[in-house]
């Protein structure tokens, strides 16, 4: 089912960070807003949490390092004891570095893997342009009308959001998929 | 009352934001000029000279260099070191200065993290093609075989072969996760039907959702800060390559700090060189400012002075630990041979660099850009000093001996200058030099028009 919804644009961060505080007071459902840069203090106003990507770095970094470890101490002292100018097997200084790479390493590609899933982007994935001079000057804020898209509460929205500074403002339907 | 002199703006020119959308991606959508064609010719030319010398390597061996039982490493690691150390300088400009929060690094990452990438890759075809046997380069990973046999994880020289690989693919994830916002930019910007697709795809779909742009941050930040310290591992582990061995000239503790700062050092030089001819042909003048380049010349002489001290302390501990061999190989190195190449490198790294004190020359660009060329010979000289100095007389005077390279080898070199600059030419027509998002988002607060 195609459902309709807002789109206004902003020609400018601070216009669209004030537009949004208004959005927010007047009770305006905002879907996504879409920008060229990363606005600061953007995710205070539509109230999104951080997001725990972090956590996902942290838990990939622990795992190369205990899996380097464990392995590298596997092979020297289990699988193949391989004496080196009479040092001992288990020589943890010496495995620290590839140790530590690995760590890096982990962390790097499951952060990086945890971002593009999340956010469903990936080589080639499909994306509706809502605006082809987002990714130039636009700030496009998408409003969710899903729920009472009565003529009146639309007019009544526009009328805010005109208020609030935004331009253009239209009613279009998602593709249908 | 003391008021502190206003900071020159970053972005010159007034510029709001799709003013810069339209400079940075003008060079993509417009026809390459003479400059460009004249410059890709000349570096695919030398790219092809290197390839075919690599060839005659693999086909005959490493019997067609000028390495011999004394002097086993002569200029294949010296490039590899150069190499890897020229690619230091796009990590710390966009890892270690996003941490510290400089923001005249958004007009220069990208193509310094782009020039790192480059980098690395001319740096793994010495050691692949110094094996000799390149079909059994995977002799190098850990991985079951039927001997039962692994690699030596006591070896700095298989910490080398972690280190040099993650080094490469975090970067490689680094750059390319900041160039996806700047992809989708020229998605949209691109009309023809060809092209378009395949800017489609590369941006992965990109639609600038603040959700995605706050993971992105996170995301960039904690790169960054992996990134630092990786960039930091990776010289050291070169560096133990020869701290680790009982040669002289290399057994000492000081080579981790040494090679890094020399890393940096170099690797600023090789930005400089490339940015001060980019930033005029691409007409980005505007974007990479006088300013940049001063910034640039102050990181240049931290490091180049860092790099002096360590080189005198060198000197200095040879003659007071009183070792007879320590004292020899550096007496040797300044006086012996191979003085020239001594004090080409003593005088490309110590005394050029120290003229950046003086604000005029620091703010000279074609005077930072023959500085920058002389710095990357004397670092180039550099890791020839202590590979070849060392090892051509050590301990046995009976296996003394002389190094000269062959014309191989020096096509191989040759090579791999034209491989990295046929690559760098081919990504400032492809991809966006500067990245946009970044500078949008310091336009309003370093940008000339909000200036107060």
């Amino acid at each position: 089912m195609n459902t309709p919804y807002i789109s206004a644009w902003f020609d400018d961060d601070e216009k669209l960070l004030s537009g949004l505080k208004v959005f927010k007071e007047k009770g305006i459902k905002i879907a996504d807003v879409l920008t060229p840069f990363p606005v600061h203090g953007i995710d205070k106003v539509l109230g999104y949490r951080r997001s725990w990507i972090a956590r996902v770095g942290f838990i990939g970094g622990v795992l190369g390092a205990a899996s380097a470890l464990v392995f590298q101490a596997w092979v020297f002292t289990k699988s193949y004891p391989l004496n080196i100018g009479g040092k001992p097997f288990f020589a943890l200084p010496s495995f620290i570095p590839v140790t530590f790479e690995l760590t890096v390493l982990f962390a790097a590609f499951a952060m990086v893997f945890a971002f593009l899933i999340r956010s469903k982007l990936g080589p080639g994935a499909k994306t509706e342009i809502y605006d082809e001079r987002i990714t130039d000057d636009r700030f496009v804020v998408l409003v969710d009308i899903n729920e009472n898209h009565s003529e009146e509460n639309i007019k009544k929205i526009s009328a805010q959001m005109a208020e609030a500074g935004a331009m253009d403002i239209k009613i279009k339907l998602t593709e249908n998929k | 009352m003391y008021v502190s002199p206003v900071r020159e703006p970053l972005i010159k020119g007034g510029k709001n934001y799709s003013k810069v959308t339209e400079d940075i991606t003008r060079p993509i959508l417009t026809k390459p000029g003479k400059l460009w064609f004249f410059g890709i010719t000349i570096s695919s030319i030398a790219a092809v000279i290197g390839l075919i010398a690599m060839f005659i390597t693999v086909r005959d061996g490493i019997g067609r260099w000028g390495v011999n039982r004394t002097i086993g490493w002569g200029w294949g690691i010296t490039n590899l070191v150069w190499w890897i150390g020229i690619g230091h300088a796009g990590t710390f400009i966009s890892a270690i200065l996003l941490l510290f929060r400089q923001k005249w690094r958004t007009s220069i990452n990208r193509s310094a993290e782009a020039m790192t990438i480059f980098a690395v890759m001319c740096a793994g075809v010495f050691p692949l093609l110094h094996m000799g046997r390149l079909p059994l380069a995977y002799f190098i990973f850990p991985y079951p075989n039927t001997r039962g046999l692994w690699v030596n994880f006591n070896s700095p020289l298989l910490w080398d072969v972690f280190a040099i690989s993650t080094y490469f693919l975090v970067s490689l994830l680094f750059w390319y996760t900041g160039l996806i916002p700047d992809i989708a930019t020229m998605r949209d910007k691109i009309k023809n039907k060809f092209i378009k697709p395949i800017y489609s795809f590369l941006s992965f779909g990109w639609k600038g959702s603040a959700r995605h742009w706050s993971r992105h941050e996170s995301m960039s930040l904690i790169l960054a800060g992996l990134a630092a310290p990786l960039v930091l591992s990776v010289h050291s582990i070169v560096s133990m390559d020869f701290a680790t061995s009982v040669i002289p000239g290399w057994h000492t503790t000081i080579f981790p700090p040494y090679f890094v700062s020399g890393a940096i050092f170099s690797g600023f030089a090789m930005v400089l060189t490339l940015m001060i001819v980019a930033r005029k042909a691409m007409n980005i003048e505007q974007y990479i400012t006088v300013g940049h380049i001063e910034s640039m010349n102050k990181i240049i002489i931290a490091t180049g002075s860092i790099v002096g001290i360590a080189y005198i302390t060198e000197l200095f501990m040879a003659w007071y630990s009183g070792n007879i061999y320590e004292r020899f190989a550096f007496y040797n190195r300044a006086f012996g041979p191979y003085w020239w190449a001594y004090w080409i490198m003593m005088t490309c790294n110590v005394i050029t660099p120290q003229l950046f004190w003086f604000r005029k020359l620091r703010r000279n660009v074609v005077f930072t850009f023959v500085v920058s060329i002389f710095i990357n010979i004397g670092m180039w000289f550099e890791r020839f000093v202590i590979i070849v100095t060392s090892l051509h007389r050590d301990f046995l005077p009976s296996s003394w001996s002389m190094y000269k390279p062959t014309l191989i080898e020096v096509a191989i070199f040759t090579g791999t200058l034209g491989i990295f600059f046929t690559l760098f030419f081919l990504f400032i027509r492809i991809f966006p030099v500067v990245a946009m998002a970044e500078v949008k988002g310091i336009l309003k607060t370093s940008g000339e028009k909000t200036k107060h």
